[in-house]
């Protein structure tokens, strides 16, 4: 203003004329920011796409295995002598009889080592599914039955292409064994089959005898321990703190350690694990019963905010009537708030149990990485969690654990799909306007 | 029994109790219920917590402390050779035996080790018994003591809700018990690390190599404990992961909020937290597995040496990690700006970039420093991503294209395995979670701080 007096007065042309001469200019730094603006979201949901892009496209081939069709003749004479009908069944020459069957498949392979790489194009596991077949049925025994058994990873690899040229170090399949593999081809006795063994089977060291059941199991189970305390006790603070708590300095320190708790790093909840449920109270290491309570306290803040915003949205006049047809407070917020506020408590309690079901870096301290065979049976048992999982196999250098990482995560995301799923269902459903 | 049983039993117990409860309310005054001080089901209640909670307690109490007592009692009745008298070389022999109970053990040659196993199978199983015991008659005891205290006068419904109250309060101190567990397990473990290493080599120090040596005479037998290359690891990838977070989530919630149209924005707000939804081990996955390789292979076609752990890689998909973070923040304060300020700033003939630029984003700024801290804090405190896809060697450098560690990726290398519990390896994971912890609690501190002031600007 001061500027304009002292010197010449800008008459309203020349501001016009100034204005016009910077519009361009404007106009094209409004459509970049604009621009920016969309690039920025396009590109976020383009690395999102190519991330379960890139996961689906290594994953799906796990959910095929190639398997290879034998005729077996169940040899009495092979059969161990025993007392015991399961010992003897158990522990008779499974991997004698497969031998035979493939020879008889390839009569002309008679050299030690050419038999070796006929044995080679079967998994380590083959003798297993037949004894499984023949403790299932005795009568098989003196029978010449098919069976199909699974290939070897190698030969499962390169019928699904993955093995890479045939001239690198990956490559490590010998020329005549492709002759064989062509060969049974040919004689429809070699097919890619849905790969059941890897839904229902636990860990193992090698690719194809591995499976998520034992995993999955263990997630269950500790999501089982995590929803049982969580949710109740999530659901009760939050109703104290937000129906019953006076406002004073005590109920400031629940709340300033409640936001702060949801932002802790993950892993610091496992050192706690560690230090407080194993080594003070002496709990069972890579149990769920101890996964399940790091988790606990893990989510338990995001269940008790979730139920409080929740409670805050149920409008006061519910809580009069209550109160003004003689209810005592207590009987007003349980009978008559909860329900009304308990569709968004669980839906907070779904996405909890989510972030829960998708969390590894805690379990890790606790122990859940050991290497396990057996489907645990209870929450005491050692296990491993899906997440966990994914980690371990991921670390394998077996290249053939490359496409189940990928489908084991593909399993998770379903089951996080369908969780974060379920919460939105519930929110629709359940939600209402006052 | 065992314990899942005895939950079970429990349970089955309580809820006899209630049924019981109730039907002694409604007997003493022979079904004229108007004549009782509270309803029938308070009753029921009342006599249900006399069974159920008591019971619980035991239990509880005897899960929590239940191994650590056999297992001193089975140390006790080792023979003499055996025992040895640290405290460490115990805990060992405690976990030898439990993996021969387990069948899976690997000392289980040796017959005293059997033996003991054999113990303390011996004792878990009278444990068990004295449990189920104590639970039953601690039942019958609530269960007669209660059912005796129910009368017409009994003003069941008032201790009922004071019960009530008792569960709710105790629930919502859990979260002070939590943070005060976290500090008091860090803190111990730490003070005994910092008798064995001082505490500025640790804060100071410039080298990294926490493996010790078995015997003294080999190469590196004293490991050192200098965690700044950690430090600047942890900064380089955080630093890398916030260059990509941040205008990148900048940018996107300033679209949503102030372009998109509001089918976009339905569409689009959604997709876009999936990206926080991922598990952290995918993203790690992806990180090791595709985008290592791919800076790897594109560094070498332009002649650059770029290590197959690059920091970028880690800091690159954590980036994409923190995007969700940021921009659902900015967006929540981008949207708290009051309408009037951007009419003010259209009447003055601003176009819609520049009320962004200079009013809204000014007027927002600190809920969106808020929301960075947080979002800083998030990739300190990351760990599976940098576990996976970041190294293990110690370098303190600045290059984003070489390998280096991070406070987290070390703290589970150290705690991973089989660890005894006073070696300066394992306290030295506590100390570095205590620096962890310290640093994120004063990040969210200063965030919660920060936001809370703003949010009441407006209102």
């Amino acid at each position: 203003m001061n500027s304009a007096s002292s010197s010449r007065p800008i008459t309203p042309g020349e501001t016009l004329a100034k204005v016009k001469a910077g519009l361009p200019r404007r106009r094209a730094a409004e459509r970049r920011f604009r621009a920016y603006g969309l690039a920025a979201i396009v590109g976020g949901l383009v690395v999102l796409a190519i991330l379960l892009l890139d996961i689906l496209f290594k994953g799906h081939s796990a959910f095929w295995q190639t398997r290879i069709e034998l005729d077996v003749f169940v040899d009495p004479a092979m059969v161990a002598a025993s007392s015991d009908e399961r010992t003897r069944l158990m522990e008779a020459d499974y991997s004698g009889m497969i031998r035979q069957g493939l020879g008889k498949l390839f009569p002309e392979v008679t050299e030690r080592g050419r038999k070796r790489s006929l044995g080679a194009l079967l998994s380590g596991g083959a003798p297993y599914e037949l004894r499984d077949r023949v403790v299932a049925d005795p009568a098989l025994i003196g029978q010449t039955i098919p069976i199909w058994v699974t290939a070897s990873p190698d030969v499962d690899m390169f019928e699904k292409g993955q093995l890479g040229a045939p001239d690198t170090d990956s490559f490590r399949l010998k020329s005549d064994q492709i002759e064989w593999l062509a060969r049974l081809k040919q004689e429809h006795r070699l097919e890619k089959r849905f790969n059941t063994q890897f839904f229902s089977a636990g860990d193992s060291r090698e690719p194809e005898q591995s499976g998520i059941w034992g995993a999955a199991v263990g997630s269950f189970f500790t999501l089982l321990v995590t929803l049982s305390l969580s949710l109740p006790m999530g659901i009760a603070a939050a109703i104290y703190l937000e129906e019953f708590a006076p406002r004073n300095r005590w109920t400031d320190v629940i709340e300033v350690n409640i936001n702060n708790l949801a932002a802790v790093p993950s892993i610091v909840f496992g050192l706690l694990g560690l230090a407080v449920f194993i080594n003070f109270f002496q709990l069972p290491r890579s149990s769920p019963l101890v996964g399940g309570l790091v988790l606990t306290l893990m989510t338990l803040p995001v269940i008790i905010i979730a139920g409080r915003s929740a409670l805050k949205a149920v409008p006061p006049s519910i809580r009069e009537a209550a109160l003004g047809v003689g209810a005592s407070s207590m009987q007003t917020v349980l009978h008559h708030v909860l329900p009304l506020a308990l569709p968004g408590m669980l839906t907070g309690g779904i996405i909890g149990m989510a972030r829960a079901l998708g969390e590894s870096a805690p379990l890790l301290m606790i122990g859940m990485v050991a290497f396990i065979v057996d489907v645990p049976g209870s929450v005491m048992d050692p296990a491993t969690v899906l997440p966990v999982q994914i980690y371990l196999w991921a670390d394998s250098p077996e290249r053939a654990f490359v496409e189940r990482t990928s489908a084991a995560i593909l399993v998770l995301l379903a089951f996080l799909i369908l969780m974060n799923g379920l919460a939105v269902y519930l929110r629709r459903r359940f939600e209402r306007r006052w | 029994m065992d314990k899942p049983t005895l939950l079970l039993l429990i349970l089955v117990l309580t809820t006899a109790g209630y049924y019981f409860g109730r039907k002694r309310s409604l007997d003493i005054v022979s079904g004229k219920v108007q004549e009782l001080h509270s309803l029938p089901s308070y009753y029921g209640y009342y006599l249900a917590m006399w069974v159920g909670v008591p019971t619980l307690l035991l239990l509880l109490i005897w899960l929590g402390f239940e191994g650590a007592v056999l297992s001193r009692l089975v140390v006790a009745d080792l023979p003499g050779e055996l025992q040895g008298d640290s405290g460490e070389r115990a805990a060992l022999l405690i976990n030898e035996i439990r993996n021969t109970m387990a069948g899976a053990g690997s000392g289980s040659g040796d017959p005293s080790i059997q033996a003991a196993a054999n113990h303390y199978r011996h004792l878990q199983a009278v444990s068990d018994w004295l449990l189920s015991l104590g639970v039953i008659a601690l039942a019958a005891l609530g269960g007669w003591f209660g059912h005796r205290q129910i009368e017409v006068e009994q003003r069941a419904r008032n201790k009922v809700e004071k019960g009530t109250m008792v569960f709710l309060i105790a629930c919502s101190t859990i979260a002070i018990f939590t943070t005060v567990g976290i500090v008091l397990s860090v803190v111990f473990e730490s003070v005994l690390f910092f008798q064995k290493v001082p505490v500025t080599d640790f804060l100071f120090g410039l080298r990294w190599s926490p493996q010790m040596a078995i015997r003294a005479d080999q190469v590196g037998s004293s490991g050192a404990f200098g965690a700044v290359p950690l430090f600047t690891g942890t900064l380089l990838i955080s630093f890398i992961a916030m260059v990509v977070a941040v205008p990148i989530g900048l940018m996107s919630a300033i679209y949503l909020a102030e372009y998109a149209s509001p089918r976009v924005r339905t569409v689009a707000k959604p997709l876009l937290e999936i990206l926080a939804g991922v598990p952290t081990v995918v993203y790690g996955f992806f990180a090791a597995l595709t985008v290592a390789p791919y800076i790897r292979d594109l560094g070498q076609s332009l002649g650059l040496d770029v290590s197959s752990e690059s920091a970028l890689a880690a800091g690159l998909v954590m980036g994409v990690m923190i995007i969700p973070f940021v921009s659902s923040l900015s967006d929540d304060f981008i949207n708290a700006v009051p309408q009037s300020l951007r009419d003010g700033a259209y009447a003055l003939g601003a176009t819609q970039s520049e009320t962004i630029r200079q009013v809204i984003i000014p007027a927002a700024l600190p809920g969106i420093v808020g929301g960075i801290l947080l979002a800083v804090s998030r990739a300190i405190g990351e760990t599976m991503i940098v576990v996976m896809a970041a190294g293990l060697s110690a370098n303190l450098t600045a290059n984003p294209l070489a390998a280096v560690t991070t406070v987290t990726t070390q703290i589970v290398t150290l705690l991973v395995g089989d660890q005894e519990f006073d070696s300066p390896k394992t306290l030295a994971a506590f100390a570095l979670g205590l620096v962890l912890f310290l640093v994120t609690l004063m990040l969210n501190i200063a965030a919660l701080m920060i936001v809370r002031k703003y949010r009441e600007q407006y209102e």
